[in-house]
């Protein structure tokens, strides 16, 4: 088991090294010049590729990128060309609203995915059961703008319940003010998680409740409820678990129209100016950021298989 | 003094697309304190349905008692409001089922799922639960309660699992136990321990047992009385001596028939051209760890065996004996470790899957479950031409050949337009059959063949594959592990124990004097000797 995590662990670092190199060619191919935008619309030719030679852009590529890789070694990200501040620091000031967002979706989801996709399974076929997966599909199609829009309407504007947008931290402005904030763009984010997690979960029961030791459980005269949630529920947790942690990966690094909709100041917001701004270190940043996230997570997820079915050892 | 179950005219309604309109009709039975009823029939008889409306485990949407009375010690149950349903259920009466490894939760420890039923019925403390548990444990003579209790099943062995329903099955000394077919998935010399453990502790309790089986071996080894049950009726019943050996129904007779005799019939001595052989061959699954902390299991260790044009081998032996692996390793479908495999006289095992691939057609292997051997969304026909066509064969003559196959055994042509769930078991191992004989093979492998099959289709397909051995003059490995099966149809028999030969020779002989302890056994364990007429 241990020899396992260490594996696992020390197999993150070729990954994150084909990452790192991806994203710093793809970028580059990418058209767009940040010395361009950084010179404005009344800059001439000269002083845009001045700009670029003090940015170290007009170096070979193999040369940026080593430059590169060997800051990243030192656990240095760069510096953002445009505010001129560490990207490490910008990450972590940008963390907290998104962690906290993708938390509070997660519970929230799950709370309410997995009851409702148990009890479709149980009911499978009837009217519960047409009802939940109704709400599946519309959760999957409507987009998150639309709805986020819709929410603010309805529950900030007609009746005045909750704030309009914005964040408030649960540290420095208090618990309150936070989940008033955080309400609408958890319930927004939720939807389509919601929807995801209660399929996974209807199916996955429904599959375990056809098995030969639920008919085990009734035999001894084991209530329904207590068949569901002991035997039915335990044995169908790993493809649902799954899900879940796929959908706190895509959380924290997919927030960025929830963000702008609510003008919450997280990841999501940084990726987007980043990119609009061509601000290449904070992009590389990011992006290596996301993708040590989604493997840290995807391990977890494989140790929690483990505590989930005795059978899986590694 | 009230039979601790009474069952009266019950009628059960199939759902109005079944293929009759009543699963079981007017059945009536009845079960006595300290008696063991066996009902007996096939596939599709009805007596699983019969037992599973005693629980009430019937799945409501599909099947519902629409006539007659179930009484528990005089309760009817069929009239009973679920809650009280539920607090019979477990507490007097219980049941165990046919597959041990699916019927108990994966992920619990088995401990902990005996102690639910406790936890279900009783309000005894968590200590008191532990004492009984691990009580319940020693009586069904599990070694190292303790330690066993805090396993998973899957680290326990096909007969400790059964053990361990048996444990919590009884745990709270119910007066009925239904037993549904709690043996056919085991081993010979388990099912026989399995068997004794179900009578002990029957007679030692004084409960009822309502034992449902297909296997006329099994009921003469254990029933007191006897119910025949075939398409949804009782056909017969009596008591073991009367049904045994004075059958009155022409469908009893045909299943007391029906099991093979443990006299292997004379078979002249097969003199064709070699057509298998191996030499030392090894097969070891697992790798030793760089350090030593590997696990390796060494399922087939220095088999040699030869196999001639017209004759059948059988191999056979308990689970985990390497039967299959052998079979396995001569299809190529894993690759042996060390060792030859001659396949008329060239050597294939070591031989690359590129190379293989021409050689694949002379030898094929007919399944154990016919109902996943087959592509479900394949005609019948399409299936068998696949092969040919692969090697070749113009579409046109695949499809002669077909036709001409699927009559050889025993089909009619229109089967081929046909899919595989439009057919019975039977048919769809002739279908398989036929489907390996299209490639026109020199080695047929039978890898536990007929043991998914009721015993009188069985007797059917084995004729079959005895027939169509003669005809090609096929080579046939016969693996199995069903004695009286290999009894009847293997010309030499070979006896494996832990991946190694234990004994082989002319399967008379062996039979009449087995050399080795384990096949003594192996042979003393099949079921009903001493009360089928043989």
């Amino acid at each position: 088991m241990l020899r396992y995590v260490a594996f696992r662990i020390l197999s993150t670092i070729p990954v994150m090294g084909v990452v790192a190199l991806f994203v710093f060619v793809l970028l580059r191919l990418a058209p767009g010049d940040p010395a361009a935008v950084i010179a404005g619309d009344y800059a001439t030719a000269e002083d845009v590729i001045r700009i670029r030679e003090q940015l170290g852009l007009s170096d070979p590529l193999f040369i940026q990128f080593m430059r590169w890789l060997g800051d990243l070694l030192q656990g240095d990200l760069g510096t953002s060309i445009f505010s001129n501040k560490p990207v490490t620091l910008l990450i972590s000031q940008r963390l907290e609203p998104t962690l906290l967002l993708t938390l509070t979706t997660i519970i929230f989801s799950v709370a309410v995915a997995v009851p409702l996709g148990t009890i479709a399974a149980y009911r499978a076929g009837s009217f519960i059961d047409r009802l939940v997966m109704l709400f599946s599909v519309g959760g999957f199609s409507i987009p998150v703008f639309v709805l986020g829009y819709m929410l603010i309407f309805t529950f900030s504007m007609s009746f005045d319940l909750l704030p309009v947008q914005g964040y408030r931290s649960p540290f420095s402005e208090g618990v309150l003010p936070f989940l008033r904030h955080i309400i609408l763009p958890t319930a927004t984010l939720g939807v389509i998680f919601i929807a995801l997690i209660s399929r996974m979960t209807r199916a996955s029961v429904m599959e375990v409740l056809e098995e030969d030791y639920i008919r085990t459980a009734r035999a001894k005269g084991q209530s329904e409820m207590r068949i569901l949630v002991g035997h039915a529920l335990r044995n169908a947790a790993v493809p649902i678990v799954t899900v879940i942690g796929i959908g706190i990966a895509l959380l924290i690094g997919g927030v960025v129209v929830t963000e702008s909709v609510y003008n919450i100041p997280g990841l999501g917001r940084l990726v987007l100016d980043a990119v609009l701004a061509r601000d290449y270190p904070i992009i590389q940043g990011l992006m290596l950021f996301f993708s040590f996230v989604y493997i840290f997570i995807n391990l977890i997820i494989d140790l929690c298989y483990t505590f989930l079915d005795p059978r899986i050892r590694y | 003094m009230t039979a601790v179950l009474e069952i009266r005219g019950l009628t059960v309604s199939l759902p109005e697309d079944g293929d009759r309109e009543f699963a079981i009709e007017d059945v009536s039975l009845s079960v006595e304190p300290g008696e063991i009823v066996c009902v007996v029939g096939e596939s599709g008889s009805g007596k699983s349905v019969t037992a599973f409306t005693v629980m009430g485990l019937l799945d409501p949407r599909a099947l519902t008692p629409v006539a007659g009375s179930v009484r528990l010690e005089g309760e009817d149950l069929l009239t009973l409001p679920d809650k009280r349903l539920r607090a019979l259920r477990g507490e007097r009466m219980s049941m165990i089922f046919q597959e041990p490894m699916t019927a108990l939760n994966p992920v619990v420890r088995v401990g902990a799922q005996i102690a639910e039923m406790l936890e279900i019925h009783t309000r005894l403390s968590p200590t008191e639960r532990r004492a009984r548990v691990l009580a319940a444990l020693a009586d069904v003579q599990l070694p190292e309660p303790e330690r066993l209790a805090d396993c998973y099943p899957h680290q326990l062995s096909g007969g400790q699992r059964q053990r361990i329903m048996i444990a919590m099955a009884l745990a709270l000394e119910p007066a009925l136990l239904i037993a549904d077919e709690p043996t056919t998935a085991l081993d010979v010399t388990t099912q026989a321990r399995i068997l004794q453990l179900i009578k002990d502790l029957q007679s030692s309790r004084g409960m009822g047992v309502l034992f449902i089986t297909h296997d006329f071996g099994v009921v003469a080894e254990i029933a007191d009385r006897v119910v025949v049950m075939q398409d949804g009726r009782v056909v017969e019943q009596g008591t073991v001596a009367e049904v045994l050996h004075a059958p009155s129904h022409p469908y009893t007779r045909l299943l007391i028939d029906a099991v093979p005799s443990m006299t292997p019939p004379e078979r002249a001595e097969a003199t064709g051209e070699e057509a298998l052989s191996t030499a030392g061959l090894d097969k070891r699954f697992g790798t030793a760890g760089l350090f030593g902390g590997g696990r390796v299991v060494q399922a087939a260790k220095d088999i040699s065996l030869t196999l001639r044009r017209g004759e059948t081998l059988g191999i056979v032996g308990e689970s985990g004996s390497g039967k299959s692996t052998v079979a396995r390793c001569i299809m190529r479908l894993v690759d042996p470790t060390s060792g030859e495999i001659l396949i008329n006289g060239t050597d294939i095992a070591g031989m690359k899957q590129g190379s293989l691939r021409n050689l694949r057609h002379q030898i094929q292997i007919v399944f154990q479950d016919p109902y996943r051997s087959l592509n479900p969304r394949r005609t019948v026909g399409k299936s068998i031409v696949e092969g040919p066509m692969n090697f070749g064969v113009a579409e046109d003559e695949a499809w002669r050949r077909a036709r001409e196959l699927i009559e050889i055994v025993g089909l009619s042509a229109d089967t081929l337009d046909r899919f595989p769930h439009q057919f019975s078991g039977g048919q769809r191992q002739r279908i398989c059959i036929a489907r390996a004989l299209a490639m026109e093979p020199v080695i047929l492998i039978a890898d536990e063949a007929v043991s998914a099959l009721d015993v009188s289709v069985q007797a059917q397909v084995l004729r079959l594959l005895d027939d169509v051995r003669r005809k090609f003059s096929l080579a046939m490995l016969f693996i199995t592990h069903d004695l009286r099966v290999a009894a009847q149809i293997c010309d030499r028999i070979m006896v494996m124990q832990h991946g190694k030969l234990v004994e082989q020779g002319p399967t008379a002989a062996v039979y009449a004097n087995p050399s080795e302890q384990y096949t003594r056994d192996l042979l003393a364990a099949a079921p009903g000797q001493s009360r089928l007429p043989d």
